[in-house]
């Protein structure tokens, strides 16, 4: 196995970038299959985090982050100097992928960044709604102001598009996402996109319905306009039908209320008897929750009790008990009617709730409860257990209010409970009569008697089955049974305290051209909106030009280029009156491809970066750049012109280069240099292999004394080939790039820089770039 | 992640099965197949199911059940909308989805479930891309391979695959280039008994069949973008041209791929084409009922509708219809108590009905609620949302290709409460 590995590794390192995402797919499946071996695991997640690897392969990403969640999914600290890449590279990586990273962002983000959620309003969206005070907490909010981290908001904002995909379990990855972890006013913008996945197979409805049934629990708000979407059609499958019907109920309001009663009208009369139950359980819960319906559910449920279909009897039975406990007072009618519907009803558990309700209340019912109690003591041996239960419960509370009518029959029910087959019964039984009738033997407890059956009960509240389901992530195979599956990561709580952003930031590799902002003052006079938007841009830049490390020499991803034109306008913006200041769009200024004119002299020479300062360097200083010209020692080598200087009092001997690592790196050498005369320069010219990434190339350089370590990292531009091209040509390329994201942006800038001739030395000094002859105007190449 | 996956007909016989990781034993499928009994209706067996070891996410196609064993946590829709791609790409193949055809292209089909998920990790889902890879099946090429004994797995790797654009392949040529779009449209509304809606949404698709050559690149707008509530595109779809200019700007996959969906919520004015009078009643005395139902043209912007059909679901004490039908033809189907009308073309001059009386089984109580009544109808060359392609240009390629847009609209989940 290790073996297999390290070949792969090797071969992945040397050969051509185009099968290295093959490679890695092989080495993560490898991965998984063998997930003990912890070295070759850290060796290739550390592989996978060097720049330039995981951007070449949207392919690969996906798997890579796969085996990261099955082999280490604590290893938090491994994600910090992907995140970046990762958020930005989401939308291009294939839909699988998309679904297993989510997931991941979502974990990490919630053990990175502080809550969205402002105190105290976590759970307040349904009550704020109701509630004047939610004034005060506004206040509240005002007063500790929240500053998202921009990382966090990176990942918002690079999720959202994803909402739009055909592929439902990227969405609802997304929905959950944002669900975790944007700030409550703006999840509601998953609304849509779940409703848009109701159209779907039947399977997904099932799933995204439970998921909107625990989220329009706690947030009514952000499903109540689309209530209709919720209707039951008579060709929905049972659990599809019940779902719609829990989230109606949770939907419901006083606003809304009548309009869904007269649904449910119809539902009660469906020919599924199951789902009529449902619905007859779902008034009785929109009836407690909303007051002012009560009254009319209680005789909607009252009328269904001459039902025809007896699971529809028994089930309003069971509301009606339910509700009368929250108002007994009035409705002594309803007790009376229901005990005459008794000698029909043959299903237990309403049996069971006409007894319990009789004892309840038996007061208010003085005569018929006892003639109940005579026509159970007849047929007892036949009941079912629970009701025979609540025959003995009924006994036992009418001996205790009406001892003299009662008392032989309840003698002979707790005889017959005693000889019962089931001991729960006996059980029972011999509790009461311990209770109740009073002997020698009896305790303290029975003058007490009355007090412990007949005290006020509380009323059962009626709530969701889905009430506690948010214990689980939303989307996840936990929430959709219940319970925790093996292998559920708990998503993490909120931290108190956000811990370093700083580890996410990737250093940047080489100084890279045009890379100094202006000073902030400066941007006072732009709107608000356009800071942001440039703040954001400069963001990305820092990770953008990584991306751009990008495969194929000629690949250069637009990203980049954005950034890098971004920092170039901020050096355009002068503050001058801004009612005059010209639009400007990038769009126009399309930079998808950059070419070279082969004379350096036309753009370049270019930057100088230093290699070796002469003080470290004991009087031995080496600056370097890259003169831009085909390499003459192998094609694949980038050509790097050195110029030695020695500053120091004394000649210098024999500078050669000496050890390099990766010791893979291949580099074409400069012959030595037999000696450096005291203030003499000599320019040497060497080639360097950087495998098209930005990864820097570290060697030796030495001379007869000394060694000094020393490192050429490139910025992305140099390592391009140098080619020219006609117009043609460039569109053909730029044919080619296609498909890939592209950005554009507006900017504005000040007048006095709005020349074409301006802004294209501009851009082409930064980007170091020629320009392609054109034959339309103002579309610069 | 996905660790095997079943094929079970309506039977409840396993008839393919296909392990990535390790085998598990058939047995497992005991749990589900408890379950389905459970049910009584395979519609109704819960898609997600939990075993002592295992997990079974299951979907129900076209009378196959696809059974996937999950053995950890993993997003539910991210194995159902997997395992829809799969009975998508067999559709795809072999023009069907039933059992017959998975048996007679049994070794086509290992293939794709092979090339689909790697090692429980979907891996080429693209349907051109596998097309690729595995060649459709047609009559020449398995009587050459049943002679030579070759094999439908191409020579060549994917060109795609590793590209920007994995949905499309390089060098596709044609001699004829054209693009063809199909906007349909389906009505799903609820209307009650006096004839109001309850409730009404449009769904729309782009469907697309795309035959050009080289790299073009397409842009399509639309008269009236504003229309459209909610989206969803291909992958091919560029969206932040689509939120800044209400652009479709794209890459077109080679041949068939469905380009958008969008929904039109109940918000917005539906158009209703139809309207249904009806009265269905049962009687008590006699144990029989009556039925009588009229259909006519409500808002059909003056085009005419097709297909008309009209299903009703009985109650189950309903023995027999005796009916007449002014135009088309009905049939009962006493075991699944079906009634289908079908009425074809609607004319407004002579509305259709049917009449007549339905035969009850004697001494059991009449049903209370009335059947409610599902339409279907079709009418050509109309979007009812009045949604309108304007322009279809084409990028990047120099010939001129054909290009063509249709309009239906159908009836979705069309139902009429009675």
């Amino acid at each position: 196995m290790g073996e297999t590995f390290q070949q792969l590794l090797n071969l992945s390192g040397t050969t051509s970038k185009v099968w290295l995402p093959l490679y890695l797919k092989q080495i993560v499946d490898l991965m998984i299959e063998q997930a003990d071996y912890w070295k070759e695991l850290s060796t290739v997640l550390l592989y996978i985090q060097e720049p330039g690897i995981i951007e070449l392969c949207t392919l690969v990403a996906g798997s890579v982050v796969m085996a990261f969640e099955e082999v280490c999914p604590d290893r938090i600290d491994l994600i910090h100097k992907n995140y970046r890449k990762l958020c930005n590279l989401l939308v291009d990586v294939e839909e699988w992928g998309q679904v297993v990273i989510i997931s991941m962002l979502t974990r990490y983000a919630r053990t990175q960044f502080t809550s969205p959620w402002t105190e105290g309003a976590e759970f307040d969206e349904n009550k704020a709604f109701y509630d004047s005070d939610s004034e005060e907490k506004k206040d509240q909010t005002e007063a500790k102001p929240y500053i998202m981290d921009p990382d966090h908001r990176l990942l918002l904002r690079n999720t959202k598009p994803l909402l739009q995909s055909r592929n439902t379990a990227v969405v609802m990855a997304v929905a959950q996402l944002y669900w975790h972890l944007a700030p409550k006013h703006e999840v509601s913008i998953v609304t849509k996109s779940l409703v848009r996945l109701l159209r779907s197979h039947r399977e997904v409805q099932y799933i995204v319905l439970q998921n909107i049934a625990t989220m329009s629990i706690q947030r009514k708000g952000m499903f109540e306009p689309f209530i209709k979407s919720f209707y039951v059609r008579s060709t929905d499958a049972t659990h599809i039908k019940t779902l719609k019907l829990e989230i109606l109920t949770n939907l419901a309001n006083e606003a809304n209320i009548s309009t869904i009663l007269r649904e449910f009208q119809t539902y009660v009369k469906s020919q599924d008897k199951a789902f009529a139950a449902a619905t007859i359980q779902a008034i009785g819960r929109c009836a407690t929750n909303i007051s002012e319906v009560t009254d009319t559910c209680l005789n909607g449920l009252v009328l269904l009790l001459s039902n025809r279909d007896e699971t529809v009897v028994a089930e309003s039975i069971v509301v009606i008990k339910k509700l009368l406990q929250t108002q007994p007072t009035q409705h002594g009618d309803i007790i009376k009617h229901m005990a005459k519907l008794f000698d029909s009803v043959t299903v237990p558990m309403a049996r069971a709730s006409i007894l319990w309700l009789m004892g309840e209340y038996c007061e208010k019912v003085p005569k018929i409860a006892p003639d109940v109690l005579r026509k159970m003591a007849k047929t007892f041996t036949a009941e079912e257990d629970i009701v025979k239960l609540q025959t003995v419960n009924l006994a036992a509370k009418l001996y205790l209010t009406n001892s003299k009518q009662t008392k032989l029959l309840t003698q002979y029910i707790l005889n017959l409970g005693k000889y019962d087959q089931n001991y729960d019964i006996r059980d029972r039984t011999r509790f009461i009569r311990q209770l109740i009738v009073p002997n020698e033997k009896s305790g303290a407890l029975s003058k007490y008697a009355r007090r412990i059956l007949l005290a006020p009960k509380p009323a059962p509240v009626l709530e969701s089955a889905f009430k506690d389901r948010d214990r689980y992530q939303l989307g996840t195979l936990s929430h959709s049974l219940n319970l925790k599956a093996t292998g559920y990561q708990e998503l993490p709580d909120w931290p108190a305290v956000a811990p370093d952003q700083s580890v996410r930031n990737v250093e940047i590799s080489a100084p890279i051209v045009g890379k100094t902002k202006q000073p902030k003052s400066d941007d006072k006079f732009y709107s608000d909106d356009e800071d942001e938007k440039e703040e954001e841009e400069s963001d990305s830049s820092g990770s953008g030009s990584e991306d751009s490390s990008s495969s194929e020499g000629l690949f250069l991803s637009v990203r980049f280029k954005v950034s890098e034109t971004f920092s170039f306008y901020e050096h355009c913006l002068i503050p001058q009156n801004d009612s005059k200041n010209p639009t400007f769009r990038t769009s126009g200024i399309s930079l998808f491809y950059v070419s070279f004119q082969v004379t350096t002299s036309s753009f370049g020479p270019l930057k100088t970066y230093e290699l070796l300062h002469h003080m470290t360097g004991k009087g031995l200083s080496a600056k370097y750049h890259f003169p831009r010209q085909p390499c003459l020692y192998q094609p694949s080598m980038v050509a790097v012109q050195v110029i030695l200087n020695n500053s120091s009092d004394h000649a210098l001997e024999e500078i050669h280069i000496g050890d390099r690592s990766p010791a893979s790196l291949n580099i074409h050498c400069f012959n030595t240099i037999e000696r450096l005369e005291p203030g003499a320069s000599v320019t040497v010219s060497m080639g360097i292999d950087f495998s098209d990434s930005t990864q820097a190339a570290n060697f030796q350089l030495c001379t007869k004394e000394d060694q000094f370590s020393v490192s050429i990292q490139p910025a992305v531009g140099e390592l391009l080939m140098v080619s020219t091209m006609t117009e043609q040509d460039f569109c053909k390329e730029q044919g080619k790039l296609q498909g890939m994201n592209e950005t554009s942006a507006t900017i504005t800038m000040a007048t006095a820089n709005a020349s074409r001739q301006a802004i294209n030395k501009q851009v082409l000094s930064v980007a170091n770039v020629g320009e392609v002859p054109s034959s339309q105007n103002n579309f610069s190449r | 992640m996905i660790h095997s996956l079943f094929l079970i007909n309506h039977l409840g016989d396993i008839f393919l099965e296909k392990h990535w990781k390790s085998v598990i034993s058939r047995s497992v499928c005991d749990y589900f197949f408890e379950a389905r009994e459970k049910a009584v209706d395979p519609e109704n067996v819960p898609p997600v199911l939990q075993t002592p070891h295992h997990y079974l996410i299951s979907i129900y196609r076209g009378k196959l059940f696809f059974l996937s064993v999950i053995q950890t946590e993993v997003p539910p829709l991210f194995v159902i909308e997997f395992l829809h791609r799969v009975a998508d790409t067999f559709q795809d193949y072999f023009g069907g989805c039933s059992e017959s055809v998975i048996s007679d292209n049994v070794v086509i089909v290992y293939e794709l479930l092979e090339e689909m998920l790697d090692n429980g990790f979907p891996l080429a889902t693209e349907s051109n891309v596998l097309k690729e890879m595995i060649r459709p099946p047609n009559i020449l090429r398995s009587v050459v391979n049943t002679l030579t004994g070759g094999s439908n797995v191409g020579e060549t790797l994917p060109q795609g695959q590793l590209s920007n654009i994995p949905w499309r392949r390089a060098g596709v040529k044609y001699t004829n280039n054209e693009a063809y779009f199909d906007v349909t449209e389906e009505i799903d509304a609820i209307v009650d008994k006096s004839g109001t809606t309850v409730s009404a949404e449009i769904q729309g698709v782009i469907e697309a069949c795309v035959k050009l050559s080289g790299m073009p690149d397409l842009t399509m707008s639309f008269m009236n973008p504003r229309l459209l509530d909610d989206v969803s595109f291909h992958p091919c779809v560029r969206f932040r041209r689509w939120e800044s200019e209400r652009i479709l700007s794209f890459i077109p996959p080679d041949g068939n791929f469905t380009l958008m969906t969008y929904h039109i919520s109940s918000q917005n004015l539906v158009a209703i084409p139809v309207y249904v009078k009806q009265s269905i009643s049962f009687f008590e005395a006699g144990s029989c009922g009556r039925l009588d139902i009229t259909i006519g043209p409500k808002q059909t912007m003056g085009k005419t509708v097709e297909d008309l059909k009209v299903t009703v679901h009985m109650p189950k004490a309903v023995l027999n219809a005796n009916l007449t039908a002014s135009q088309g033809n009905y049939t009962y189907d006493f075991t699944t108590k079906l009634l289908v009308w079908d009425i074809g073309k609607l004319n407004p001059q002579k509305l259709p009905n049917l009449r007549g009386s339905l035969s009850m089984q004697t001494g059991v109580p009449n049903p209370e609620e009335n059947p409610s009544l599902n339409i279907d109808l079709k009418i050509q060359q109309l979007a009812i949302s009045g949604l309108k392609v304007s322009r279809l240009d084409m990028y990047g390629e120099t010939y001129k290709p054909f290009k063509g847009v249709k309009y239906v609209t159908k009836a979705g989940k069309f139902q009429v409460r009675t």
